[in-house]
């Protein structure tokens, strides 16, 4: 997987893709055609950001500020969009 | 927030056969997350490898109402539900797929019609659409008439190309899936080649699995080893151009070593309600001995999910006798399938004979065997129809069914 994440990047969630909070299960999901993810943490929290308007820049700013305690974001946050692009969750706007 | 806590559990599924689908989702997992609701047996098509139950025809005149439909919908949902197929049969045989549709979106699930596509019309489309259906799954047999024609028994495959076509027009997410057997399994290429230049966004490659009419039919479908490690090498070649197709390849599980973990594990995360509404772990389930299970008519979901007996009986894996009760691979399988365990041994907690240390994985080998024979693999194969289901349930066919330990 040879993804490049830049800061000016805008993404959106995949064509066909839904994603949503899940009472039952206590976190955020994908849902697309025979299948879902279930995502922990983070990653819901990375994902619901993504509108196909902000930048992978605002997001990281955005996250950096709701979660001051947490270390080392950034990578994780770029390691998030590189995960979900090459599942074809995300798409490049 | 690291990365080990973005962990995802993938869960995968197909659902036009009973399957194993390289699911991975936790075996403590007790929400249904699948809803599959077969909503009528009723169906235009006579499929020969139909997975429908050979007696359906018990089930025709029964069905649930629209409003007994909702009610199930509803309270799928507050237990976890997610994933809906509404599927049959042909659904589209019912008038109100619009108003499940509507509540389908209405309580959050993603929705997912299966269809032979017979029925689909532009109105009932944009109704579908409109309302809030997610995808829609179309059925394939063939890239030829003959072939489609001689499986389906019936005269559809220009409705076919059509119906691929609507689908697309309206901005749905194109899923084929197309059942493989023997008349087919050769034309690999060619129906991946189609399924491309139909835009397909997915495509489920699922080899024939052997339960209800394809059971009875299996020496007529099943085909070799040959066959099936060309059509492999054949997916994984096409895989390998760079297609921005999502291939599901649905393993032939008669020619694995091991079983499949049938349903992802029983009671764990899909449900079946029946046109009649029956609330089932498998789509075959009905043919087990000594079960008594749920129906939305008498019994609550929650109660049928998590403590009817049905549901419980092989949840986990205490049922077990050996071989799997001492295998060191019993977590990866589960011990295969209950349906198939019992149809071909006569006991429901023996081993999958699919599998090689099964003392009976000889009848597996002779099915094998049998299939290769042109003698019995010239017999007529019997089509699935109200006709051919009538005969089963009075016992007319006794002989097709003799060698299995209930009707399949």
């Amino acid at each position: 997987m040879d993804i490049q994440i830049q800061d000016a990047d805008v993404y959106a969630l995949a064509h066909h893709h839904r994603f949503q909070w899940e009472e039952a299960q206590n976190s955020y999901v994908i849902l697309f055609p025979e299948g879902m993810v279930k995502l922990h943490g983070g990653a819901g929290e990375v994902l619901k950001r993504v509108d196909g308007k902000a930048t992978v820049g605002e997001i990281v700013a955005d996250l950096k500020a709701t979660f001051p305690d947490a270390e080392d974001i950034e990578k994780d946050i770029i390691g998030m969009f590189e995960l979900a692009t090459g599942k074809g969750w995300l798409r490049k706007v | 927030m690291t990365q080990a806590s973005l962990g995802e559990s993938v869960v995968q599924k197909t659902v036009h056969a009973a399957v194993n689908n390289g699911v991975a989702a936790s075996a403590t997992q007790t929400q249904p997350l699948w809803l599959l609701a077969e909503v009528t047996y009723r169906c235009p098509l006579h499929c020969a490898f139909c997975y429908n139950p050979t007696d359906y025809d018990k089930h025709t005149q029964n069905e649930l109402t629209t409003e007994q439909w909702i009610q199930t919908l509803r309270d799928a949902r507050k237990l976890g539900a997610i994933q809906l197929g509404i599927s049959g049969g042909e659904p589209l045989l019912r008038d109100d797929i619009e108003d499940i549709v509507v509540e389908a979106k209405k309580l959050g699930y993603y929705s997912n019609l299966i269809t032979s596509g017979v029925g689909l019309t532009e109105k009932r489309i944009q109704a579908f659409k409109d309302g809030g259906l997610d995808h829609i799954q179309l059925s394939m047999h063939d890239i030829t008439e003959e072939i489609n024609n001689f499986i389906t028994n019936t005269k559809t495959f220009e409705l076919k190309k059509k119906v691929a076509a609507m689908i697309k027009s309206h901005g749905y997410p194109m899923v084929l899936n197309v059942v493989i057997h023997r008349y087919n399994i050769d034309h690999m290429k060619e129906i991946l080649e189609m399924a491309e230049a139909l835009g397909a966004d997915y495509i489920e490659l699922a080899n024939n699995q052997y339960y209800g009419w394809s059971l009875v039919n299996r020496s007529q479908l099943m085909p070799t080893r040959e066959q099936l490690e060309r059509a492999e090498a054949v997916t994984n070649e096409f895989r390998a151009t760079g297609t921005k197709m999502k291939i599901f390849y649905v393993v032939p599980d008669y020619f694995n070593d091991r079983p499949k973990k049938c349903m992802n594990g029983w009671g764990e995360v899909f449900m079946i309600v029946t046109a009649n509404g029956d609330v089932l772990p498998c789509h075959s389930a009905r043919v087990l001995p000594n079960m008594k299970f749920p129906n939305v008519k008498d019994n609550d979901l929650g109660w049928s999910w998590k403590d009817s007996p049905a549901f419980n009986k092989y949840r986990g894996d205490s049922w077990m006798k050996e071989p799997c009760r001492s295998c060191d691979e019993k977590e990866k399988d589960l011990g295969g399938c209950r349906c198939q365990s019992f149809l071909l041994t006569g006991d429901a907690e023996a081993a999958d004979p699919v599998c090689s240390k099964s003392p009976h994985h000889h009848l597996i080998e002779k099915a094998i065997e049998d299939a290769k024979n042109p003698v019995i693999a010239a017999q007529p194969i019997l089509f699935r129809n109200d006709k051919n289901s009538k005969k089963i349930i009075s016992g007319e066919l006794k002989e097709l069914t003799d060698a299995f330990h209930a009707l399949p």
